[in-house]
């Protein structure tokens, strides 16, 4: 699904990064964990190129997606991200928000084939025509089906008009995961998904990302959360001072860690 | 106060009676226009250099473009806008060979300077809005220019409204200066009234009347937008 190829990255003369090599199976639950500074949240926003790795290579979809060149919008599409904070777009309603990635591909692919079909017609282009079915208002229409029986799957249809400064912070972040999902993502990336919730609303969240899981949603996610990582994660990445130090089944490496600052680090989360 | 009387009754009389609310008119459409159609060619014209400035500099023809634009915004803030005018219109136009109606030129200058001026307003608008909100529109796939055009500057908008309202107000009161080149406006209609009869006192404090109500207005009309776009902070 993703492979990671000796991937650095360094801000300026912090290095980051060191050499990173992993491969992220499908329908894997990988959870990264590790001391604060040593790379994670860099890791996981190399995996999307949100961070441009300074080299190395990201091998998603048959394309190396850490190659400039390559259009990163169309892999995003199917590499949702979930973050710390939410970054719901304030100016949009909860449905709007859902709908509007999926609104904005289809539209721009309608718009493609209709001009390429047009360049045919004219001669300009070779090809034939393909036929081009669905107009922007069955796209909006399909599009918000869609997204009112997510809303109804997180028990949220009533805020589908409401804005994200309406909702509550487990509201926000549940929200943010089904919009990553109206794309249909092959996998989901999540930084520390629950950290900025206040402790009553964590559980919803973590909820509705079990339920990912049982689905065979693939996904990467970064957190402290300790029970979650050893109930939902296939394979655990400890992570420190920008390597993977460790890495192994939950059972193997909650039970038996292999070296002294792992060791060290459970003890320390593990009260 | 006699006399004061007697020459307010006299002003109408020309205002109303000998045409003068023609010119009146046509000073006001003038001044509105130079000032509306200049502030709307300044918002599209600072957003794109707005946009420009805030993008990441990883490519060369980003950052030339982005030198261009420094360039730009200082030397139409850099200088007065009567001489930019005035360059205008008695260098640029006639070097380059070419005619255009005062008016028309008026809303040119206008329209380039306050392009200067909202690129900064802009710019700061654009910086006060979370960054997390271009990270979710990348996120889910969007390129950087629809995340900028549908999520990012919209919330800028709403962060920079009363500026902008500033900003506008200062437009409509620098169009005082567009007579410079011949252009029609309020303050050429109120100054050609008074020059029939040598007589300034009340055409001037009627000028300074009307301006302070298209200000009044617009302060006004700032104050109902903001309230509007306010509706997504409190949500529902
Ligand atoms: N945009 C950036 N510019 C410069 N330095 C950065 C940037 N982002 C991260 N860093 C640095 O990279 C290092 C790793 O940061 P990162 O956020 O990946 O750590 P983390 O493991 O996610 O930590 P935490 O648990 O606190 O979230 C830190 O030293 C941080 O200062
Ligand atoms: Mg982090």
């Amino acid at each position: 699904m993703i492979e990671v190829v000796n991937l650095c990255k360094s801000f300026g003369d912090n290095h980051v990064l060191k050499n990173i090599t992993t491969t992220i199976k499908k329908g894997e639950k990988v959870v990264i964990i590790g001391p604060s500074g040593s790379g994670k949240s860099t890791f996981l926003r190399c995996l999307n190129c949100m961070e441009d790795p300074t080299s190395g290579s990201i091998i998603f979809g048959g394309e190396n997606i850490a190659d400039p060149k390559v259009n990163i919008n169309v892999h995003r599409q199917k590499m949702g991200m979930v973050f710390q904070h939410f970054n719901l777009f304030n100016n949009k309603t909860v449905l709007e928000n859902i709908m509007m990635a999926p609104v904005y591909v289809a539209t721009k692919k309608l718009k493609k084939q209709k001009r390429d079909n047009l360049l045919i017609k004219l001669h300009l282009k070779k090809g034939t025509p393909v036929s081009v079915n669905g107009s922007v208002h069955e796209i909006k229409a399909q599009a918000r089906d869609k997204a009112i029986e997510l809303l109804k799957r997180i028990g949220l249809e009533d805020k589908a008009d409401s804005y994200p400064s309406s909702l509550s912070g487990g509201q926000k972040q549940r929200v943010a995961i089904i919009r990553s999902l109206a794309m249909d993502p092959d996998v989901i990336l999540f930084d520390e998904p629950t950290s900025a919730l206040d402790p009553e609303m964590v559980g919803e969240v973590l909820e509705l990302m079990k339920d990912l899981a049982d689905q065979g949603m693939t996904m990467v996610v970064v957190t402290h959360e300790m029970g979650f990582a050893k109930e939902v994660g296939t394979r655990i990445l400890f992570m420190d001072e920008g390597r993977i130090l460790e890495e192994g089944k939950p059972e193997e490496f909650f039970v038996n860690p292999q070296t002294e600052r792992s060791k060290d680090f459970l003890s320390k989360v593990l009260i | 106060m006699n006399g004061f009387m007697f020459k307010v009754e006299k002003f109408f009389d020309i205002l109303l009676n000998k045409g003068g609310y023609k010119e009146v008119i046509e000073g006001l459409q003038n001044t509105m226009i130079i000032a509306v159609v200049g502030l709307l060619i300044g918002i599209v014209i600072g957003t794109l250099i707005a946009t420009v400035r805030v993008m990441p500099k990883y490519k060369a023809a980003v950052r030339v473009l982005d030198k261009f634009c420094s360039f730009y915004v200082g030397l139409f803030r850099g200088t007065p806008m009567v001489v930019q005018l005035l360059v205008f219109y008695y260098v640029m136009l006639p070097l380059l060979d070419i005619k255009m109606s005062s008016v028309l030129v008026a809303i040119t200058v206008f329209g380039l300077n306050s392009g200067a001026y909202i690129s900064e307003i802009m710019r700061g608008g654009i910086l006060s809005v979370d960054p997390g909100q271009m990270e979710g529109g990348r996120s889910v796939g969007l390129s950087y220019g629809t995340t900028m055009l549908k999520i990012v500057i919209p919330q800028a908008v709403k962060n920079i409204l009363p500026t902008m309202g500033n900003e506008f107000i200062a437009l409509v009161k620098e169009t005082s200066v567009v007579s410079f080149v011949g252009a029609k406006d309020l303050y050429l209609a109120f100054q050609s009234i008074g020059s029939g009869t040598y007589e300034f006192m009340v055409p001037y404090l009627a000028m300074a009347i009307i301006y302070i109500v298209i200000v009044c207005l617009i302060t006004l009309l700032i104050r109902v937008m903001e309230r509007r776009l306010a509706k997504s902070d409190r949500g529902r």
